[in-house]
């Protein structure tokens, strides 16, 4: 789950991270009255999740609280479309923060480094910028240290960091402060992405984290229900909010036509794979799981069938832990009620198949029936092809 | 005979819920010896013809349990995981899905140096055909005994790929699920270590996908191995940047990629299928250009 920016500056100015004034606003005189009371000059920040705002035009200098009203009144309630969200996300606030005298700009972030099995803490000085590219065309900019969760988050490392990065003199004690603080937020709060980006040392010799990211990982939201209350849903593909809320948690939204249904996520990323191979283009991708009760399987096939992208569905199904003769029920009932109108392929194995593929057919209702994998592939693309 | 189970594996099962007791009956039924539950307050009990203890170290000290097979929920899996440990388990499968990947950093560490080796979290476990031993969920008619090694992140795509195996003749010696999160116990490289070692295997098949760099460190070991390895890659269509089912499942950067992961396998010598539907075929292939057919 992704924080917005002012959410990400909350949660660690809690730890001792400095931040700049300011002030989130979610009308055009809440903005105004947020610049007034910061001094006039400010910028205004569009709050969505995803970066590049800057260069999408969702970054404004507002001189004056009517520029600032101005900027919001522009920025509330458009769509900011940026590298990383192309179709573009809705902006319903804006952080007006304090304009910042520049002198230096570094990155500072956490990961956890699937290779070690350690969360890892980077410093570079190279801030402002895309952290992947400074590490792929100057990786000797990046400065990395991982947290032995033994012990955690140690002195010597901060300051190694704080050294590495030209963080030295006055400018030293304040910087380990900093950093040790990330590495306790990121600790604490489950996060699997933090980013202060840029860390500004400012005209007067201060550190400022002038902007922030902060996500948490999922599967630990039930030990951060403070932080869960804050996700923004408006930020997240509508259709993957509709699917979550009615208990189908794996499903992402992609750009071709032929709606997906398959149980585990390795099997169902092949499925895709295999659909790409016979020449179509996946739809979605939708992984039931285990879910061994009709009414999940109703709900996965009506959302597909909903889309309106979708031009024919393909149901690929190995039963493990799932069944079925549970899908094989699922898919009659979608079918009954008329859910999913699209020429529907369905492949079964595993599991009960005997049970499932008498259900199919006593059922008389038209089904395009495969038998493998690369045939039902096949016959999906040829059934979306006649859809179109 | 295989890796990591055989005929003298005695599965203590923590976690003897409603998929515990199911899974026990599968097993026992496929011909393996399921010894004890462990549920922490009924120990004393018998569900589904098996004893209940409140601890491993029960299970351990009064069954002679050498395997933990593992479905205690996300929040406290871990806390299943060091106990297993704790109490001397040589191999832990752990199925659970959703385990916080900070608690999985935790219990990597504390594993360090210890005796005993985890497979998984988020997997489908570990199956050796020819001792009927199953320590897993997976269906057991699709396997057939032989002479291949199964190693794989996924779940269902290692059932259609073994079915694949199994219907061009080739059985499996053992597979592996080795999981689908980003921290995981024993990675694809140490997998394909114990395949390497074990005689009764000829040559490897490699189920990975995209996220991480586990494929390209495995390649690294491929090179260096004296069996013949057959791979495919999930997830060559994946969008970068999203989480795929799998925590692990999502792509961070070029090495992330499937086209990448692949790129890697190809050129330590791995036959790679394009296609998951030619996984058995391209084995078949690898097989007999290497005269093992």
């Amino acid at each position: 789950m992704k924080l917005h920016e002012y959410q990400a500056k909350e949660l660690l100015a809690r730890y001792g991270v400095p931040t700049p004034g300011g002030k989130v606003a979610r009308s055009a005189d809440e903005a105004a009255a947020a610049a007034e009371e910061l001094g006039g000059k400010v910028v205004v920040k569009a709050q969505v999740h995803a970066g590049g705002r800057g260069k999408a035009g969702g970054i404004k200098l507002a001189n004056s609280a009517e520029e600032a009203r101005a900027a919001a009144d522009e920025l509330l309630g458009a769509n900011l479309v940026t590298i990383q969200s192309p179709q573009g996300q809705p902006i319903n606030s804006v952080l007006v923060e304090e304009q910042i005298d520049v002198a230096r700009e570094l990155y500072l972030g956490a990961v956890i480094d699937n290779q070690s099995g350690r969360p890892v803490v980077i410093a570079s000085a190279a801030g402002g910028m895309d952290i992947e590219q400074v590490a792929e065309e100057t990786p000797e900019q990046i400065h990395s240290q991982a947290i032995d969760p033994a012990c955690g988050f140690q002195g010597y490392q901060a300051r190694a960091l704080a050294f590495a990065t030209g963080l030295d003199g006055d400018l030293n004690r304040p910087a380990v402060a900093l950093i040790s603080a990330l590495a306790r937020a990121f600790e604490e709060n489950d996060g699997s992405l933090a980013e202060i980006n840029p860390l500004v040392v400012t005209g007067d010799g201060k550190l400022l984290a002038v902007d922030a990211k902060f996500s948490i990982d999922d599967d630990a939201d039930f030990r951060h229900r403070d932080l869960v209350e804050l996700r923004d849903k408006s930020q997240d593909d509508a259709l993957e909010v509709e699917a979550e809320e009615a208990g189908v948690q794996n499903y992402v939204k992609l750009d071709g036509d032929i709606g997906c249904m398959v149980n585990g996520a390795g099997l169902a990323m092949a499925t895709m794979d295999a659909i790409k191979f016979e020449g179509g283009e996946p739809a979605n991708f939708l992984d039931i799981g285990t879910a061994n009760d009709p009414e999940a399987i109703v709900t996965a096939l009506r959302l597909i069938g909903a889309d309106p992208d979708v031009k024919a569905v393909l149901v690929n199904i190995f039963g493990g832990l799932a069944r079925t003769d549970v899908i094989a029920e699922g898919v009659v009932q979608a079918k009954r009620d008329g859910l999913i109108p699209q020429p529907t392929v369905v492949r079964l194995a595993g599991t009960n198949v005997e049970e499932g593929t008498r259900i199919l057919d006593e059922s008389g209702i038209e089904l395009i029936r495969a038998d493998g994998f690369a045939d039902a592939a096949r016959k999906s693309v040829e059934a979306a092809g006649e859809g179109a | 005979m295989g890796v990591l189970l055989d005929e003298n594996s005695r599965v203590v099962i923590q976690g003897f819920g409603g998929a515990g007791q199911r899974e026990a009956k599968t097993s026992r039924e496929y011909g393996t010896q399921i010894v004890c539950g462990v549920t922490p307050g009924r120990g004393g009990q018998v569900l589904e013809d098996t004893p209940i203890r409140n601890t491993v170290r029960e299970a351990v000290d009064e069954f002679g349990a050498n395997v933990s097979l593992i479905f205690v929920p996300a929040p406290f899996a871990a806390d299943a995981i060091l106990e297993a440990a704790d109490a001397g388990i040589p191999v832990a499968i752990c199925i659970t899905e959703g385990i916080p990947v900070q608690d999985m950093v935790r219990v990597k560490r504390a594993l360090e140096g210890s005796e005993t080796l985890l497979i998984g979290p988020n997997c489908p476990g570990v199956i050796t055909p020819a001792a009927r031993a199953r320590a897993g969920i997976m269906p057991t008619d699709v396997y057939l005994e032989g002479n291949v090694g199964v190693i794989s992140r996924s779940g269902t795509l290692v059932y259609e790929t073994v079915d694949q195996l199994t219907r061009a003749g080739i059985g499996q010696s053992s597979s592996v699920g080795v999981g689908g999160d980003p921290i995981i116990g024993t990675t694809q490289a140490e997998a394909l270590a114990l395949f390497e070692a074990d005689p009764d295997t000829a040559a490897v098949v490699l189920i990975g996908e995209i996220g991480g760099t586990a494929e390209q460190e495995a390649a690294a070991y491929v090179a260096r191995m004296s069996k013949p390895v057959t791979a495919f890659i999930a997830g060559a269509t994946a969008p970068p940047g999203r989480r795929m089912g799998h925590a692990g499942a999502i792509i961070a950067g070029k090495a992330g990629t499937a086209e990448a992961k692949k790129a890697a396998l190809r050129e330590a010598g791995a036959a790679v299928a394009d296609s998951p539907s030619q996984i058995g075929e391209t084995c078949l292939e690898q097989l007999r250009s290497a005269g093992l057919l």
